[in-house]
């Protein structure tokens, strides 16, 4: 036991100080610490989630709220066993009739996945550069990377507009240097929205990758190379299994959300591209369905529901070892 | 350590900046550009900036958005604070698991489900969509990250100070008050900090669960920027950067300042 009510028994000296009063007091706060987040989690994160269940089986109705009562107690007790009843995966089956759904899907999941990898890629000699430099330098390091983060994702999104362009910034400066003569069209296509999450998501991937190969003992490397082992192999015999772990969190950390994006599709991707954040945005505030919405979203959740469990057991490692 | 290895370590950190910080710099020097086109220079001037307070409809924004922050992120302080407290050090209750959960589910959430989600909350326990919503619905995403942030601080908090204060008779809330508070204040304070930017910063929980009257910043800016870039949405990100970059340093200063004085007195209390 490590909680603090265990710490004052076992010192009978400030136990028999304390009145028996003012123990059952402690007592009760040390059970608020644990009660009052445990309940606002529960109310503002878990139930909403039955609701969205429960209102992905309702019907569609015009009305407003515009869809059928979620829960209904003035039919009394059979009243509301009726409602069950009423309940239909209509919402569903038309989620799988129509291919614009699935490929959405699809497209997601890919685009994450890609996305992920390349900023595995560029993140990776970042994190490793930052781990190898002078340790006096480090936390400023540090600091550069996380500042971004602080600065809005919407205007780091936005500032991309401005560059990706056909008469962009980025054109302009490859016009002029004559690397091409035509205007590149960037803009309103999947290379943006890989551009728009690398960039977004750089820090969530660096920050792990950085705490574990700064833990890295580096005389591993210079035993390996006394051995007579090529850089590269030492690499990724020594380097990269040791910092899997950072690997796996920044991973997931950009994975998960990246497959439900929509600011960077909405702004980046134009109308052709086709993301399930968007659909998801779209059907609710253009078409106002707010059943099927909530269909898209259990459905989202059922394909990102073991990733986000891989994500909490990775955090649950980190915080044994952190002990 | 060969030349080489060295180089390319170097090289990588400074294209890695170069990319991050590359389009931050572009978009601020664009928003001091004279020509109404962003992306074209036309010489130096502050006329959008000036634009931007004349603009009331921005300005009600920023007032909404500053409000909905500073009430959300010291709500959600206080919230993460105990969560953190919670996760650290109950290591057995009943629901443990399940609590975890609820901490670290809303990081890698996709806002759309949270907002989705909270939105038909509202709808169905019949509170009205506005200000409160939307600052309900931000301590709720905000304070799992403040849980974490101050978590990692208690992790490596040494216990032996508080038992010390106990066994000289303190009571396990005022140990909690004058030993173990001050010592992870630091995490507090940066707690706060990352709570009031992302509440700063949300555009997709805010468009579910905010309501007529209740425009956020980020809501006004993307309505904005869908029907076109504009050098004036240029000023208004600038400011928004410069606001959270000197609250940032600010708050590293005071951290640093607040770390050697602590420094400075373990030393005191060893040699005496």
């Amino acid at each position: 036991m490590s909680n603090a009510t265990a710490a004052a028994a076992t010192s009978p000296s400030a136990d028999a100080a304390q009145s028996p009063l003012a123990r059952l007091g402690a007592a009760f706060v040390g059970r608020l610490v644990i009660i009052i987040p445990y309940l606002w989690l529960l109310f503002f994160f878990l139930i909403p989630f039955i609701i969205v269940f429960k209102i992905s089986l309702s019907q569609t109705a015009i009305a407003m709220p515009p869809y059928t009562p979620v829960l209904d107690f003035s039919g009394g007790i059979s009243g509301f066993f009726d409602q069950f009843k009423q309940l239909s995966i209509d919402n569903y089956t038309w989620l799988t009739e129509d291919a614009l759904y699935f490929n959405a899907y699809v497209t997601s999941v890919i685009i994450a996945a890609i996305s992920t990898l390349l900023t595995l890629l560029v993140g990776y000699p970042i994190a490793y550069g930052m781990s190898r430099a002078p340790a006096t330098i480090r936390p400023t390091l540090l600091m550069l990377v996380i500042l971004p983060f602080w600065t809005s994702f919407l205007i780091r999104v936005y500032a991309w507009i401005g560059i990706l362009k056909p008469e962009g910034l980025l054109n302009q400066l490859l016009l002029a240097t004559g690397v091409i003569s035509q205007p590149l069209i960037i803009l309103n296509t999947y290379t943006a929205i890989f551009i728009g999450i690398v960039y977004s998501y750089l820090p969530f991937m660096v920050l792990p990758l950085y705490s574990s190969l700064e833990k890295m003992d580096y005389s591993l490397i210079e035993a390996a190379k006394d051995l007579g082992c090529p850089p590269t192999s030492a690499f990724w015999k020594i380097t990269f299994p040791l910092s899997l772990p950072g690997v796996i969190a920044g991973c997931l950390l950009v994975f998960i959300p990246a497959v439900g994006e929509f600011v960077i599709p909405d702004l980046l991707g134009g109308s052709q591209t086709l993301m399930i954040g968007k659909t998801l945005w779209n059907e609710f505030f253009a078409n106002r369905d707010w059943p099927v919405s909530s269909a898209v979203a259990v459905i989202l959740l059922l394909l990102l529901i073991v990733p986000i469990m891989l994500f909490q057991q990775a955090q649950a490692r980190a915080q044994e070892q952190g002990k | 350590m060969n030349a080489t290895w060295s180089r390319f370590n170097i090289t990588s950190i400074v294209l890695g900046f170069a990319f991050l910080y590359l389009p931050i710099v572009l978009l601020i020097v664009f928003s001091f550009n004279e020509s109404k086109l962003v992306t074209v220079w036309g010489g130096f001037s502050t006329k959008w900036y000036v634009s931007l307070f004349h603009n009331q409809g921005l300005m009600d924004a920023a007032w909404v958005t500053a409000r909905v922050g500073v009430i959300s992120a010291t709500v959600a302080t206080v919230l993460g604070t105990l969560a953190a407290l919670t996760l650290t050090r109950y290591t057995r209750f009943r629901g443990r698991v399940l609590f975890s959960g609820m901490v670290f589910a809303p990081l890698v959430m996709p806002e759309v489900i949270t907002g989705l989600s909270l939105l038909l909350l509202f709808v169905a326990v019949g509170l009205d969509r506005g200000f409160f919503t939307v600052t309900l619905a931000h301590i709720t995403l905000t304070m799992c990250f403040v849980a974490v942030v101050v978590q990692s601080r208690l992790i490596s908090f040494d216990r032996s100070l508080e038992e010390a204060a106990m066994d000289l008779g303190a009571t396990p809330v005022k140990t909690f008050f004058q030993i173990t508070l001050p010592v992870i204040m630091p995490a507090i304070v940066s707690g706060w900090m990352l709570a009031f930017t992302l509440s700063l910063d949300d555009l997709v929980i805010a468009s579910f669960t905010s309501g007529p009257g209740a425009t956020t910043l980020p809501m006004k800016i993307y309505s904005q920027v869908r029907l076109g870039v504009t050098p004036e949405i240029n000023a208004a990100c600038t400011i928004l950067i410069a606001v959270v970059a000197i609250g940032v340093i600010i708050a590293s200063l005071a951290n640093k300042r607040r770390e050697v004085q602590r420094q400075l007195d373990e030393q005191a209390a060893q040699r005496g």
